[in-house]
């Protein structure tokens, strides 16, 4: 028998398929089930926010950040009114700070349950994604009660929040919290400690913490590298000076440092991060306005800044120039699931079509940040 | 109700022998394909709410015939065989159109040839093979054909790698299966479905009931080997790769649509009916009652037999909304490097003990 010649061929995996988490279009060249070069294919959800912000007021773009990450909205209206408010050297009541981080992370929760259950879904099992979308469904009721939106909130708003938390805000909070917490371990039960699951997470999709750096990975996926790297501690904005949290790190638990089940497990420990940081901040949440008085229309100072903070995706950050005037000149949002996106190439080199799907799981890309 | 009954039956009235047989197999088929319909129906229905209990869900519910669903979504299935049967049935243009219609009706057969040899209970079998076993392992594996026609004529590369993989899968987890249904044959001594299940009768020291898996530890053993093959062989999760929805979208059923579409779905329960049927048959005692002794006449025998059988279902579906679903390659070395090693240790281990023990 000789040797069988095989040849490549080009597959498109997207912009419609089941577990591209959005429309995004992967040209994957393939030798039967081995990939040897994958090609993103970007701007299916282009919406141009960037452009867009040049020619609506400063409390305007607010609305346009919701849409960009739009399964953590709080966390990109975070990231925009905190640019802001260091760009006019605004300091806000203790009451505001506290209201956003609580929101940040009840968001930063419910968009790590979804990127692990449509994870598992990924994998092949259908049977977490909904239990963990039960519970999500319960954040989104908070919010909603909050401040009547599910998705897209416009909650934060330059020099305060939209509106005050309901008057048993804290009594739902904590009860959903104490709700919460064991259920972590059934979804490990479930998901994380199957044999099946690890296998085909563990060893799989590697990316060493130099690759990582090198490409401008943040965020989970940055950690579950092995390297200890967040916003929140590193650059504390916001109050997250006062909360005692630790970074949870990747350690190879089950195969290499740097590898799907890694990234994975990070995510997990960061709910229960959150959970910890939310206890603390609904503890200490002091009264107060959540208004502070500023011009009906916003003029800061010229200049330009640049501020990162830490969505559940990695730094998101914001670049805002402006010239005095009520618009801004520009406002450039550093995506982090575009530089997530952008080492899938290298990280998916010689593995199968299934683990390329495993690997753009676990970066956990949305497709409404990455085209903007 | 066999074949061979309703011919002599024909033969007592004149002597058309083509005639007769003709007759005989259209009388035994059409329950035979009403039977294989109905199971479908329930088994979608079924595997609609284990899959919502199991997600904390209700599934489908409605308010009464006539409305919604029927009474706790009763009518659900019937619902989605309208849909089924009423919708456009689309071809596509760079297919291959001739194969791409045959492709279905090839797996139908597979599983309705199957069904055919499946003993219900000591008389209800359409035919009753001397090689029943051989037969029902050989008719499975033509639906592996039908797949990889399907897959092909679709001209769609998500179809082209599900009948690649499942042809892959089916023929290697055939081997397994096939070393492991050995065993009962071993015990048996026979090849006959039936003489297999009478083998299976009386007690084992008055406690437990006398089937082939309780036997000795190899064919303990070689039940759950033949069991895990035989989901790998219906290509259900977690061996569901060939239509692995996160990765090719549908796998080799991609292009399909309506009715075509329905008879592979069809199949699929069909298939799982047969091979849970050869399961229960082989190892866990046929149409035998649990209680030896106690409920086995003919009426408790088809009770007995689909209450197993039901339950084997169940397990197949506790599976699939469990369980992650393998790569590919972990697939081939579960089944090369772990079964069929142990498979064929179970054939030695059976021999040695039927030789030292009796």
């Amino acid at each position: 028998m000789g040797v069988v010649q095989t040849d490549q061929m080009v597959l498109n995996i997207g912009p419609q398929h089941p577990s591209t988490h959005g429309v995004l279009r992967l040209e994957v060249m393939t030798d039967g089930e081995i990939v040897s070069q994958i090609k993103p294919h970007l701007g299916y959800l282009h919406r141009c926010f960037e452009k867009h912000s040049e020619n609506v007021t400063y409390e305007q773009v607010i609305p346009f950040t919701d849409r960009c990450d739009y399964l953590a909205s709080m966390n990109s209206n975070f990231g925009y009114v905190v640019t802001m408010e260091e760009l006019m050297e605004i300091k806000v009541s203790d009451r505001v700070e506290y209201i956003r981080v609580i929101m940040g992370e009840l968001n930063r929760i419910a968009s790590h349950l979804l990127a692990l259950g449509v994870y598992g879904l990924d994998i092949g099992a259908f049977t977490p994604f909904l239990y963990m979308l039960r519970d999500r469904e319960r954040i989104l009721d908070m919010f909603e009660y909050t401040c009547g939106a599910r998705l897209l909130y416009n909650y934060m708003w330059v020099g305060g929040v939209s509106h005050d938390l309901p008057k048993d805000f804290e009594k739902i909070c904590i009860g959903f919290l104490d709700y919460f917490e064991p259920q972590i371990e059934e979804y490990n039960n479930l998901l994380t400690y199957n044999k099946i699951f690890i296998e085909r997470t563990a060893d799989v999709g590697v990316i060493p913490a130099d690759v990582a750096i090198s490409y401008g990975v943040s965020g989970p996926n940055l950690r579950g590298s092995g390297v200890n790297w967040d916003v929140r501690k590193d650059e504390p904005y916001s109050i997250y000076d006062r909360f005692e949290f630790d970074v949870p790190i990747g350690e190879g638990k089950f195969g290499t440092l740097g590898d799907c089940f890694d990234r994975y497990w990070v995510r997990m420990l960061e709910i229960k991060e959150s959970v910890r940081i939310l206890r603390q901040a609904l503890k200490d949440l002091p009264s107060g306005d959540v208004h502070q008085a500023l011009p009906k229309k916003i003029r800061p100072p010229k200049g330009s800044i640049y501020r990162r903070t830490e969505s559940p995706r990695g730094d998101l950050g914001y670049y805002i120039i402006s010239d005095g005037s009520p618009i801004p000149s520009r406002v450039k949002m550093r995506s982090p699931a575009f530089t997530a996106l952008s080492c899938l190439d290298e990280v998916s080199k010689g593995w199968m079509i299934s683990d390329v799907i495993a690997i753009l799981g676990s970066l956990d890309i949305v497709l409404g940040e990455i085209d903007r | 109700m066999t074949v061979d009954f309703l011919i002599d039956w024909f033969s007592t009235i004149g002597n058309f022998p083509i005639l007769a047989f003709i007759l005989a197999v259209v009388i035994s088929g059409i329950p035979l394909f009403l039977f294989m319909a109905l199971n479908a129906m329930v088994a979608v229905y079924a595997e609609r709410k284990v899959s919502a209990f199991m997600m904390d869900r209700i599934g489908p519910m409605g308010q009464g015939p006539g409305l919604h669903a029927g009474k706790w979504g009763l009518l659900q299935t019937v619902a989605d065989a309208i849909k089924l049967l009423v919708k456009e049935d689309t071809i596509p243009q760079t297919s291959d159109k001739l194969l791409f219609k045959m492709a279905p009706f090839i797996i139908f057969i597979g599983a309705f040839l199957g069904l055919a040899a499946v003993p219900f209970n000591s008389s209800l079998q359409v035919v009753d093979f001397n090689v029943g076993v051989f037969y029902i392992i050989a008719v499975g594996s033509i639906g592996v054909i039908g797949i990889v026609m399907a897959g092909w004529s679709s001209n769609n590369k998500w179809s082209l790698y599900g009948a690649m993989r499942s042809a892959a899968q089916i023929i290697s987890y055939e081997i397994p299966a096939g070393l492991s249904i050995i065993i009962p044959i071993m015990m048996a001594g026979t090849m006959n479905l039936q003489t297999m299940i009478q083998f299976q009768s009386g007690s084992i020291w008055g406690i437990l009931p006398n089937w082939i898996i309780f036997n000795n530890p190899f064919t303990f053993l070689a039940f759950f080997i033949f069991f895990i093959s035989a989901v790998a062989e219906t290509n259900r999760t977690p061996f569901d790769i060939p239509e692995a929805e996160s990765e090719l979208v549908a796998g080799w059923m991609t292009e399909y649509s309506g009715f075509r579409w329905a008879v592979f779905f069809l199949s699929e329960y069909a298939n799982m009916f047969v091979v849970s049927g050869l399961a229960v048959a082989g190892f866990l005692g046929g149409w035998q009652s649990p209680i030896p002794g106690m409920f086995d006449s003919a009426g408790w025998g088809l009770f007995w037999f689909m209450v197993k059988v039901i339950f084997l279902i169940f397990l197949m579906m506790w599976f699939r909304w469990t369980f992650p679903r393998l790569r590919v390659d972990q697939l081939m070395h579960v089944c090369w490097k772990v079964f069929i090693p142990i498979a064929m240790f179970n054939i030695f281990g059976v021999g040695i003990w039927k030789l030292i023990i009796g």
